[in-house]
């Protein structure tokens, strides 16, 4: 399976929804509009001639003058046809991507990292909690205009802490 | 003798004895300090000579905490936890740059020190603290808990612990 003709299938079965191809030092990209996102990717997973059965990494870039503001990835490889694919997509400020987390069971916990970081949220998301940073946490430190070492990192965090749970 | 016969203090005094020479530790390393700490009870250095070889995989086995390396806050609830859970009397050392007050990370993520969360005995400083340095933080530590009195050592009593 070539690279290139992946993506020719890609633009033949949605011409609505992919914008750009791109091609890098044998890398393709696929800019993919946000809305038809969970259609595309589920073709891209199940579509015979495609089979991108593995979702390598799911992440976002915060691009802070432009918008929309952030530019989510999506890293795709084939293992049966041992193929790469990168899918683009872009999401505004407070916005909101379905979740892939049904199709491909690793976007779960890669949303929750998604979310954790830059605030993007994802409609459909099972179980969306930050998942590196505390739940009592303000802000999203990944983010153009999160300071350095945060706000008040250095003040005590009781309420943090003792936030009452339910017995491990 | 019977043991009504002794006084308090000579009392006292075979209880400390006895606590400061069998002080476990709860396994609980959370970074490369962890390492130093491992290296610690290994043949070289031979914690076993203090009698804290005993490293207890449950807290509610263990005497002493010796919190190993750079506590996130993300952790700092579970290690709040792992504390209450431990049998009193317990005594925290806390090993190494980052959990005597943060170290290196002045970040949104880590507790700059983890006396925020539970009561220190011993700060052993360092990035890491060489094995040497631990085994000296513990010889403090027998040496504080030799000096204990009735009534001397307080219960945990940072607010909203279990403990009051």
């Amino acid at each position: 399976m070539d690279r290139r003709a992946a993506a020719d299938l890609l633009k033949e079965k949605f011409p609505d929804a992919v914008q750009s191809v791109e091609e890098f030092r044998g890398e393709t990209t696929v800019a993919v509009d946000s809305v038809r996102l969970r259609d595309v990717m589920k073709h891209l997973k199940d579509g015979e001639a495609l089979r991108y059965d593995l979702l390598l990494d799911l992440t976002a870039v915060d691009f802070a003058d432009e918008s929309p503001r952030f530019r989510m990835v999506y890293l795709l490889y084939s293992t049966r046809f041992g193929d790469r694919l990168r899918i683009r997509t872009r999401v505004a400020e407070g916005g909101a991507l379905d979740t892939l987390s049904d199709i491909w069971k690793a976007a779960d916990w890669l949303e929750r990292e998604v979310y954790d970081m830059f605030g993007i949220r994802f409609s459909g998301h099972p179980d969306l909690r930050r998942i590196l940073l505390d739940e009592g946490f303000v802000g999203h430190p990944l983010r153009k205009d999160f300071p350095l070492k945060g706000t008040e990192f250095d003040q005590p965090f009781w309420s943090f802490v003792f936030q009452p749970k339910t017995p491990i | 003798m019977g043991i009504t016969d002794l006084s308090q203090d000579a009392l006292q005094q075979v209880i400390n004895w006895a606590r400061k020479n069998s002080v476990w530790p709860v396994t609980f390393g959370l970074a490369c300090c962890a390492l130093e700490m491992m290296v610690a009870s290994s043949a070289t250095y031979d914690i076993a000579r203090f009698g804290a070889e005993v490293f207890r995989p449950s807290p509610r086995q263990a005497d002493l905490m010796i919190v190993a390396g750079t506590v996130t806050k993300k952790m700092g609830a579970v290690l709040r936890r792992i504390h209450e859970q431990m049998p009193e009397p317990k005594w925290v050392i806390a090993y190494g740059s980052c959990a005597c007050s943060g170290g290196i990370f002045q970040t949104y993520s880590v507790v700059q020190g983890v006396d925020q969360i539970i009561p220190v005995d011993v700060y052993v400083p360092g990035c890491p603290p060489r094995p040497e340095d631990l085994l000296n933080g513990l010889i403090a530590l027998q040496e504080k808990i030799g000096r204990e009195r009735w009534g001397l050592r307080k219960l945990v009593s940072l607010p909203r612990g279990i403990h009051g």
